[in-house]
């Protein structure tokens, strides 16, 4: 020990840098490892079947039917429910300036460009990625990753690469479910309140949309369906103690996919729109 | 089944040196196992006797030393080598690590599913002759929850066995088991090697078991192997740490007194 750190008086300054530091590295550390996890799941879809170590059709469909099939009834009870909620705010906010009809420009964009994908994403973190977390980390506590592993197995080929290969496929088309479930719950509302027909609405919602729009989702979709896989596999490969670990880990995964899938949105949609 | 030459060692540890952050666990460890042997790692609880299971396995990197399986040695070997090796050795759990999702028979024949090329028929009556190797024929429909430990402790031997390894690694089979079951399994360990001819390494911290199944023994304690020698000479040995390990008499380690002071207070 050095001097400085034998001076008492010293001592809290000196722990709260060495703890900054820490933090630090420990952060880059998790970086590090979920993109090098990221790496190697694409490598084994992609050469798995080279390696005679194949990513298993089989395990990507019953990851694909937890998170995206067994989604479905929430993901449409929640954008139906959006798009109605947009639509009476809507409606009300601009009958201020006698422009109701315009509440479909509103309605057909938000959610298409944004709602949907970010809903959708919402809804599968609390699902989905939770769950992850908690089997990857009760794996984990029970030895079954180490059982994969000297039987041969990669757990990154086995766990991660379906799941990302089926989230990423899920989202997207959950979103597109998301889009016109929302565009429904907006038209179903607003056919009462601007007296038009149902066909009426839709063909005015597209006429407003462009392919960029709904495009602008999906590709957003794809990155938060990235960052649920890898935020919640990896939180449940760093599960520590036991039963509670466990579930310190699985809040930590949820909240930390959340964040990360608002902050991502906010720079994909500066980046798509102005870049 | 190669017929491997007595000379030369299924399993040799050379010097071996395991860390836990700054803890040293393994100190110098150097271990022959010849093929065809039991050969029981004894030693209380945190003798290290987990950890150099886990370094004899490769999930987990030594600090120094090497570790030679079947001539390989794992601390130097590409992944793809280390690939080619597990698929050659079978491991035993102590809690059977089986994957709760699957039945006991789709857990016991996946290492077949994932290294063969065999179709499902097959796949499927290799992995019922492991379940009556180990007396659980009928029982391959149901999950591990469903299970007694003495048959999760079963289903995961299956496992390890059913790609005719040549390498048989067993944590703890009797801890957990009621007296019955635990001589059950040490029958069926015995069964094993007579019929497959395997090396078998157990770790084990029970006495009786490890008296009764092993061809030699090694005591391991706070990281460094007391001896590697036969059942007989163990028992007869005078050393006091194995004496003490045998007559489950408790450690009287000196203290010292600075030292005490100084885990105490911290400083």
């Amino acid at each position: 020990m050095s001097n400085a750190a034998q001076n008492p008086a010293l001592r809290p300054a000196i722990r709260f840098v060495e703890n900054v530091g820490r933090k630090t590295v420990s952060a880059i550390e998790e970086f590090g490892y979920v993109f090098s996890m990221l790496g190697e799941s694409f490598y084994w879809l992609i050469f798995g079947h080279r390696q005679q170590q194949p990513v298993r059709l089989r395990s990507v469909f019953a990851e694909a039917m937890s998170i995206g099939v067994h989604a479905i009834p929430i993901i449409t009870i929640i954008t139906l429910a959006i798009g109605i909620m947009m639509a009476i705010q809507g409606i009300q906010t601009l009958k201020t300036f006698g422009a109701e009809s315009k509440v479909i420009v509103g309605i057909a964009i938000a959610i298409t460009r944004e709602f949907a994908p970010l809903i959708v994403s919402i809804m599968v973190a609390g699902r989905s990625g939770s769950a992850i977390t908690a089997r990857i980390g009760t794996m984990l506590e029970s030895q079954e990753i180490d059982a994969l592993r000297v039987i041969g197995i990669n757990p990154v080929r086995y766990i991660t690469a379906p799941l990302l290969l089926a989230m990423m496929l899920c989202i997207p088309a959950l979103t597109i479910l998301g889009d016109f479930m929302g565009l429904l719950g907006g038209g179903l509302y607003s056919i009462i309140e601007l007296k038009i027909t149902l066909p009426i609405y839709f063909e005015r919602c597209a006429a407003v949309l462009s392919w960029n729009d709904i495009s602008q989702g999906l590709i957003k979709s794809l990155v938060f369906a990235a960052i649920i896989v890898l935020v919640s596999v990896s939180n449940g490969f760093q599960v520590r103690g036991g039963a509670e670990g466990v579930g310190r880990a699985t809040t930590r995964s949820v909240v930390m996919s959340l964040t990360f899938i608002v902050i991502a949105d906010m720079v994909f949609t500066y980046f798509l729109n102005f870049a | 089944m190669p017929a491997a030459s007595n000379s030369e060692c299924a399993i040799e540890v050379r010097n071996l040196d395991a860390h836990y952050g700054e803890r040293q666990i393994l100190k110098n460890i150097s271990l022959d196992i010849r093929p065809g042997e039991i050969m029981v790692i004894m030693g209380g609880s945190g003798s290290g006797k987990s950890t150099l299971l886990r370094h004899l396995l490769g999930l987990n990197t030594p600090t120094r030393g090497s570790i030679t399986l079947l001539g390989k040695d794992i601390t130097k070997s590409s992944e793809q080598e280390i690939f080619e090796l597990r698929k050659k050795m079978g491991v035993a759990f102590q809690g059977g690590a089986l994957f709760g999702s699957m039945t006991v028979e789709e857990n016991v024949v996946l290492p077949l599913y994932e290294h063969t090329e065999l179709d499902e028929n097959t796949m499927r009556i290799m992995g019922r002759m492991k379940l009556e190797v180990v007396n659980l024929a009928g029982f391959e429909h149901l999950r591990p929850s469903d299970l007694s430990g003495g048959m999760i402790k079963r289903t995961a031997l299956a496992r390890a066995i059913v790609m005719d390894p040549r390498l048989l690694f067993f944590d703890e089979p009797s801890a957990g088991l009621d007296p019955v079951a635990a001589v059950e399994l040490d029958e069926l360990i015995l069964r094993l090697r007579q019929v497959m001819n395997i090396t078998i390494v157990v770790v084990t911290h029970e006495l009786e078991s490890a008296f009764k199944i092993a061809d030699r023994i090694t005591v391991l304690d706070q990281g460094v192997i007391l001896m590697t020698d036969t059942v007989e000479a163990v028992r007869n040995s005078d050393n006091p740490r194995i004496q003490s390990l045998l007559n489950r008499l408790p450690r009287d380690d000196a203290i010292d007194a600075d030292e005490y002071m100084e885990r105490l207070t911290g400083i």
